[in-house]
């Protein structure tokens, strides 16, 4: 066994350093930086995804015949790890992480060849349309209707917590073409272009003061059969197919090592009245950093495994659940580090381009917004209580 | 980047999983746990010809070499079956701390028998006043014309009274009066001067305290050259607590099984009880708990060699989080028994109490939090 890096390994490492050195601008850091919700403005995502697409980095996860870059699992924890440690943007993932994998395991040809050029140059911008008001946890009760007509689909129904459906210009969606004997039936995945006359998006605020999530309406929304992926009535299967992805993709310590370390500095500095110097503030950042340690292991295990071929089975619902509580932890931390600075929560976004002068200094602008929004981490991509049914019936077999 | 376990570790957990189920079961515990010797001469016997015991001494004096990766993998078996006999007090402790502060005549005179298994050791460091801190030492070792004259007293003595020679800290005093500096001395279970009362250890195993009054040693009593002993006990600590912690994942695992079963066999309300969500989610957790614990006691076996603050790090975050993860697992694992799981007539309490010890030694969650907090302080 050995933590350490062999020589290929640690020269893929300085390769990823200095192209983040090349492409990182200091406006798009500081974005990143200010940026109190999940995803990055498609501004700044985008203008990243185009930078790792000018060099075969457009979509790490893929295989190298549709444009993926053939890493091993190493090499997608160094990319991860360093990223996350320069601070870059988030990239669409609806896009690259979500419905790329889908399209490349199920779509035909033509969906291939047209779609995934357009998610590794950035020209698509995708949102993901999974969610109803009435389903939710109980994805598989949706009600979004697709009839058909002729050579189309028309489409009714709503979907809910669509992530930047305002940025984007195509949506995929699991919608009901048929009632099967089980509700998992008769659900098929479709691609929707989202300038299709009889679709409009309803902004929803989160309590954190982002508009990042909408919901979205169809009323006799035409799309042609062509842009369903794989067979009629097979959505469900593919639908959860992406939600591993969406799951099991993440290399997520990093990120949270990076987001305790903004904590901690806060809590070391003359801001905070050197918050740290409470003994209990410095016990938790110290059980916080170790839940992480915990967290980057089994990430390292199951990284392992995959380079041996093992799968890695129910393992993903651990490490969605473990990251969500995590970063649940990292931002509660945070609100109390910064003690009465956290009242004055600065309203105008994007962060990064106030005119007026803030009421905290700059490093404390995302702190409540991030705990607020961070309440929904245990909350999508299935719920927590979903993760632990999941955990129970593959781990342990109940 | 490798974590999968060589072919040699893969044979050795063979290995040891087979010989723990083998020779430990709940009629082997029960008899132990009576037993005033508290473990059985005849599986020490065997530890030796299966090569565990030369398992992590240098290949110079006998032994095998190995590493804390592998001592690991020995200890988890170990947990499954509640082992008792004196490894981690002989093997990790003891021989560890000859190997490391030992001359070369000192360290040939002990690690060959302890690898052949006829020399067994304990460690008596720890006294009620210092409570978990390491560098607090009051027991004195004055310099005479002969050699040296130990006084003072130490508690948690693991298994001592199996011990043929105990190493006994102490805070030199020269004729200038204190040094500042810590000694360690090899004494003879049998010193003059030296008295021991033992009890059965909570979750097994032996432990005692120990009174020493005018115990008069040899000039070569002293491991090595009299330089401060302090970072090589933290040294030695620290690879102990990875190894314990390896230990309490093997008995999380099975109080995990072991519950897990229970309640897809135990009906109320006509159903299993594992039909019910709240109790789904709890075992749910436990797994977790057992996965992150898993983590990391393998993340503090894979730093013990790595420079003093990384290592102390890790071995602290790894007592602190398996401390609080084994509480919680062997808190739901009696809960989800019931009534039988606080009864004697089951062994989820043994395993419970092995857990709570280990949780205890060497300090509990607060005090290694707050200590790889103080570690991680920057300038």
């Amino acid at each position: 066994m050995d933590l350490s890096f062999n020589a290929e390994e640690r020269a893929f490492q300085s390769e990823v350093r200095s192209f983040i050195a090349r492409n990182l601008t200091e406006e798009m850091k500081r974005a990143t930086a200010l940026t109190p919700s999940v995803f990055s403005d498609p501004d700044i995502g985008m203008a990243w995804q185009r930078a790792l697409h000018a060099n075969g980095w457009g979509a790490p996860g893929w295989p190298v015949e549709y444009g993926g870059p053939a890493w091993t699992p190493a090499q997608r924890w160094i990319f991860e790890t360093e990223c996350a440690r320069a601070g870059v943007p988030n990239v669409n993932v609806m896009g690259v992480k979500m419905v790329g994998p889908v399209i490349i395991g199920f779509g035909s040809p033509e969906q291939k060849n047209f779609y995934l050029p357009r998610i590794l140059s950035g020209e698509d911008y995708w949102c993901q349309g999974y969610s109803e008001p009435g389903s939710g946890s109980d994805l598989s009760s949706l009600k979004t209707r697709a009839v058909r007509d002729g050579d189309d689909y028309i489409i009714n129904g709503t979907k809910i917590w669509t992530t930047h459906a305002h940025h984007a210009n195509r949506m995929f969606a699991l919608v009901r073409t048929n009632d099967g004997p089980r509700q998992q039936d008769g659900i098929s995945f479709i691609l929707i272009d989202m300038k299709t006359p009889g679709i409009t998006t309803r902004p929803i605020l989160t309590i954190g003061g982002d508009h990042e999530v909408n919901q979205v309406f169809f009323d006799d929304v035409r799309v042609p059969v062509a842009n369903r992926v794989g067979e009629e009535g097979k959505g469900w299967t593919y639908g959860k197919y992406l939600l591993e992805f969406e799951r099991g993709s993440g290399i997520a310590s990093a990120k949270l090592r990076e987001g305790l370390k903004a904590i901690a500095d806060l809590a070391e500095s003359d801001l905070t009245g050197r918050a740290i110097d409470s003994p209990d503030i410095a016990a938790r950042i110290s059980e916080v950093e170790v839940d992480i340690d915990a967290l980057e292991m089994t990430e390292l295990r199951v990284l392992s495994a995959l380079q041996t071929g093992q799968n890695p089975g129910a393992v993903s619902s651990i490490l969605k659940l473990r990251n969500s509580e995590i970063r649940q932890a990292v931002t509660r931390l945070g609100v109390d580090v910064i003690g009465h600075d956290a009242l004055a929560v600065e309203p105008m976004r994007p962060l990064y381009k106030l005119n007026h002068e803030p009421a905290t200094p700059e490093e404390m602008l995302t702190v409540v917004p991030e705990y607020l929004n961070g309440r929904a981490y245990t909350i999508f991509g299935g719920t927590s209580e979903i993760q632990r049914d999941i955990i129970a019936k593959m781990m342990l077999g109940i | 980047m490798d974590l999968n376990l060589s072919d040699e570790q893969k044979l050795l957990r063979e290995s040891a999983e087979r010989f723990v189920a083998g020779s430990y079961d709940a009629d082997h515990r029960r008899k132990m746990a009576n037993d005033p010797l508290g473990f059985s001469p005849a599986v020490w016997k065997q530890f030796a010809e299966l090569g565990w015991l030369a398992l992590p001494i240098p290949e110079e004096f006998d032994g095998l070499g190995g590493g804390a990766i592998d001592i690991g993998i020995l200890m988890e078996a170990f947990g499954r079956g509640l082992v008792s006999e004196p490894y981690v007090a002989t093997v990790v402790l003891g021989a560890g701390l000859i190997a490391r502060c030992g001359t070369t005549e000192q360290k040939q005179a002990s690690l060959p028998k302890v690898a052949d298994g006829s020399l067994k050791l304990a460690f008596a460091h720890s006294e009620r006043a210092a409570r978990f801190d390491l560098a607090k030492v009051a027991t004195s070792a004055t310099k005479t014309a002969q050699g040296w004259r130990l006084s003072g007293s130490k508690i948690a003595v693991l298994d001592g009274h199996a011990a043929d020679e105990i190493i006994v800290s102490a805070l030199i005093h020269d004729h200038h009066g204190p040094s500042g500096r810590i000694g360690l001395f090899v004494l003879p279970a049998t010193a003059d001067g030296l008295a021991m009362s033992d009890y059965a250890r909570l979750g097994g195993g032996r432990a005692c305290n120990l009174e020493l009054a005018d115990v008069h040693l040899p000039e070569d009593a002293l491991l090595g050259d009299g330089h401060d002993a302090l970072p090589a006990i933290e040294w030695a600590v620290d690879r102990t607590m990875a190894a314990l912690g390896a230990e309490a994942v093997g008995i999380m695992q099975t109080l995990l099984e072991t519950t897990l079963d229970y309640t897809k066999i135990r009906k109320q309300f006509g159903r299993p009880l594992s039909a019910n969500q709240v109790i789904r989610h709890r075992l749910a957790d436990m797994a977790m708990q057992v996965d992150e614990a898993r983590s990391m006691a393998l993340r503090a076996a894979l730093k013990v060699d790595s420079p003093p603050t990384e290592r102390a790090r890790a071995a602290s975050g790894a007592k602190a989080k398996i401390g609080k993860c084994a509480r919680f697992v062997g808190e739901q694992s009696i809960q989800l028994h019931g009534g039988m799981g606080v009864t004697e007539e089951l062994e989820v309490g043994a395993y419970f109490k092995r857990l709570v010890a280990f949780d205890t030694l060497f300090g509990g969650s607060a005090h290694h939090y707050a200590r790889h907090a103080e570690l991680g302080r920057r300038a």
